[in-house]
């Protein structure tokens, strides 16, 4: 890419702001003006509300927008995994359906893979769709699911195939969430919050145009919808911030990105809140301490060592080098260092340790860290899985022998679980 | 660059790679290591005049290359990766680091060059008998001034420091203390009133002597009323260099055992297929690439002249030592049985391990000096 090409790009979308920009429009008819125009997600198809342009030209034409406090597409949430996903793997009438209403922000998705029986496992999903003229019939369990309460939409993994090995016997569905036959629950951690859903499907019933690809491709397109998970993660870092601006549009880009942010507001304490440590061992008066003072050098090694580790990674791919190992530790590393920062913190409190809510220090952040580290090797591929991933795919250990490769119906799983 | 290499870095390594792999093999380390003073007397000439490894990051004018701690961290990389018997870390890291930060332009000119071309050996003796990392600890005296001093006292733990033929010495006044009165001065290795004794070591690819001197000859180098700070940064960059030996050779021990277990059956299937040892090498690796993300980022910050490089030396030896140590038990641990005995070669990081575990301070020493100096820049 030339210093030019940005040049030009930048002109343009300055001009076609210029032009357009208005703040007094509501947010989705702003939205609805933004997205046709192609410059609400520029690096997407011409065809489909995007300029074509390269992923790199990205930042360039974000800096125009911010510079005339311009709001953007609907940016954060799961619905921009349908969005990828459909994208990928949807039919021409699923992207003219679904895309644009994504763009707007009208339309919230939920993704519904994760099961009480299958969760490291995912493609041991039981969840069934059966053909019934020309509708799919759903019935089972999903859970996990983020933003279910208020979903229009799930992407939906569903087995409809018994007698296929287990990769190949499942399909994916775009599901109508406000149906009857969808009841929706929270799901309480152990944290207090209730971030996540269970989503109960008793007979509910799906559109045959709603299949997304074939029977059986169901475990390769929400492969596609997972490789988005973390370029979502990197998303919700970058855009959800509300804007510091005034005017009954931003109010409108605020409330949303606090209803996609909601579920997400104990993360910063699920992953040890580093930044936290030292101010504390000052105010405790522990950093007096030579035990506690091992270890919270420790930690602050053992993360500093980590971001640099990611900045390794981040280096070799943009230098166009051979993939290395980096890239697939920083999932593990963060588990040692939630970890870490999690007894170091203990340490830190001490009694204080014992107490949650507002008799806990810092009005129940401490609390919130030591009883939310436990997520982090959890959520988003556990550290078991991640070490096989490591030793098989880094380090080319040879695989497990599996017990699962015949027909679904004969591998042995959970029993399913009553209401 | 502190998170990754030029091409001419990536081609420097392979040519040091390739170099240890052709002269250096497991079967020529293992001779050396049972040989008098520990190391081949050719194969170092040869470092120095094939590949110039003996003047990596020496400027150009005292006859090195003139590179910078990167490349030089490169080199120490593989030459711990092959776990090289030779006197490069005393001679080449520590007492060259001694003289480029506190000898005067006209000593470096009469003494690096020497070291350079491969002629002759140095080492750096500064610690003592009670083991303590700290120049302020030192205890030999010395009196008289220029060129006629003596050196009263013993050192301990001297690398190379048998063979050597030339011994930086750190001396103090007598009557000083602390970091008052701190010099560094140099010996001959045939000085009357030296007695040199080669320690029994685990580690016998680098080997260690303890030196007693009585009114021993020495000349006094540079100039400064105390030496102090100007060895303490020489042993700062010293600590990095050597975390950056560690990790290659923690990384010869994952590799040794990620290829074992995939030969080794057990049960009917490879040991690795086991998630009890694939999990330990996934591990294995993650420390080893964290150490390397450290010992390389401090290296680099040495070449930027970063003011961070004191607690940065400190968090790349703790993070290696750590690392280094786990990797040599997982890898013997990994290959069970065999790997205890002394035919197979694991043992010999292992014995590299524990030695550079403690050499400059333990991780436990440098995690509170990190703490202590990173306070004290908040």
């Amino acid at each position: 890419m030339s210093v030019q090409d940005e040049a030009t790009v930048r002109a343009e979308v300055r001009a076609w702001l210029q032009a357009h920009w208005d703040m007094n429009r509501s947010l989705v008819a702003w939205r609805s003006l933004l997205a046709d125009s192609g410059w609400g997600m520029p690096h997407w198809p011409r065809e489909w509300y995007g300029r074509s342009l390269p992923i790199a030209l990205l930042p360039a034409v974000e800096e125009e927008f911010e510079a005339c406090g311009a709001v953007g597409v609907a940016r954060i949430g799961i619905r921009l995994l349908a969005a990828a996903t459909l994208l990928e793997h949807g039919s021409d009438a699923h992207k003219s359906r679904f895309l644009k209403r994504i763009l707007t922000g009208e339309d919230t998705w939920c993704q519904l893979f994760s099961e009480p029986g299958s969760g490291s496992d995912l493609a041991g999903a039981t969840t069934r769709a059966d053909a019934d003229g020309e509708d799919w019939v759903v019935n089972g369990q999903k859970l996990w699911t983020t933003s279910a309460h208020h979903a229009q939409w799930g992407l939906l993994l569903a087995r409809t195939d018994w007698d296929a090995p287990k990769h190949s016997g499942m399909s994916y569905f775009i599901i109508d969430m406000t149906q009857a036959g969808v009841e929706v629950q929270p799901l309480k951690q152990m944290n207090g919050h209730a971030s996540f859903n269970q989503v109960f499907f008793t007979d509910a019933r799906i559109p045959a145009e709603n299949r997304v690809g074939n029977s059986g491709d169901g475990w390769k397109i929400a492969m596609t919808t997972l490789a988005h998970e973390r370029r979502n993660a990197d998303a919700l870092r970058r855009w959800g911030h509300a804007s510091p601006h005034a005017g009954p549009i931003y109010d409108e880009e605020r409330a949303e990105i606090a209803t996609v942010m909601e579920p997400y507001k104990w993360y910063p304490q699920r992953a040890g809140r580093i930044d936290m440590i030292v101010p504390r061992a000052r105010e405790t008066g522990r950093l007096a301490d030579p035990a506690v003072r091992q270890d919270i050098a420790h930690l602050l090694m053992l993360s500093r060592s980590a971001e640099w580790l990611a900045h390794r990674a981040r280096h070799a791919k943009i230098s166009g080098k051979p993939e290395g190992p980096e890239g697939s530790l920083g999932k593990l590393v963060a588990s040692h260092v939630a970890r870490a920062a999690s007894h170091v913190h203990t340490l830190l409190s001490g009694a204080d340790a014992m107490l949650a809510g507002a008799d806990s220090p810092h009005d129940g952040l401490i609390a919130e860290i030591l009883l939310s580290v436990p997520a982090t090797s959890i959520a988003g591929g556990t550290d078991e899985i991640q070490r096989n991933i490591i030793g098989e795919r880094v380090l080319d250990l040879p695989r497990e022998p599996r017990m699962d490769t015949g027909p679904f119906r004969d591998v042995p799983r959970n029993p399913t679980r009553g209401r | 660059m502190r998170y990754g290499y030029s091409d001419e870095q990536e081609q420097f390594r392979a040519i040091v790679a390739r170099f240890l792999r052709e002269r250096s093999p497991m079967s020529e380390v293992r001779r050396q290591m049972d040989s008098a003073d520990g190391y081949d007397r050719a194969l170092w000439q040869q470092l120095a005049s094939d590949l110039g490894l003996t003047g990596v990051h020496v400027p150009e004018g005292c006859g090195g290359q003139g590179f910078g701690y990167v490349e030089l961290g490169i080199a120490l990389e593989e030459m711990g990766q092959a776990l090289l018997c030779a006197p490069y870390f005393a001679s080449s890291v520590l007492a060259t680091e001694v003289l480029l930060n506190v000898a005067t332009e006209a000593e470096q000119q009469a003494l690096l060059p020497t070291l350079v071309s491969g002629e002759r050996v140095a080492t750096l003796a500064w610690v003592e008998a009670g083991g303590q990392w700290d120049v302020a600890a030192t205890a030999l005296t010395v009196h008289g001034q220029g060129d006629a001093c003596r050196l009263d006292g013993h050192k301990k733990f001297v690398l190379d420091g048998h063979h050597a033929d030339l011994l930086l010495v750190v001396a103090r006044t007598r009557g000083s203390v602390g970091d008052a009165g701190l010099g560094v001065f140099a010996v001959e290795a045939h000085a009357t009133g030296l007695e040199r004794r080669q320690l029994a070591t685990i580690d016998r690819t680098r080997r260690q002597a303890e030196l007693r001197f009585t009114d021993t000859p020495a000349r006094r180098l540079g100039t400064s009323e105390s030496a102090a700070l100007k060895l303490r940064q020489s042993l700062d960059r010293a600590t990095i260099a050597l975390a950056c030996e560690m990790v290659g050779g923690a990384r010869a021990l994952l590799d040794s055992a990620v290829e074992y277990a995939k030969l080794r059956m057990q049960f009917g299937r490879p040991i690795g297929s086991f998630q009890a040892i694939k999990h330990k090498c996934a591990e294995m690796l993650l420390e080893v690439e964290l150490a390397a993300s450290a010992a390389r980022y401090a290296a680099a910050a040495i070449d930027e002249q970063d003011a961070e490089v004191p607690a940065l030396a400190s968090l790349a030896k703790a993070m290696a030592s750590d690392a280094y140590m786990r990797a040599a038990t997982e890898c013997i641990q990994i290959h069970g049985g065999i790997g205890f005995t002394w035919d197979e070669d694991t043992h010999l990081w292992f014995k590299r391990a524990k030695s550079s575990q403690v050499m400059l301070g333990d991780a436990t020493h440098h995690r509170e000096r990190y703490l202590a100096l990173t306070e004290a820049a908040a």
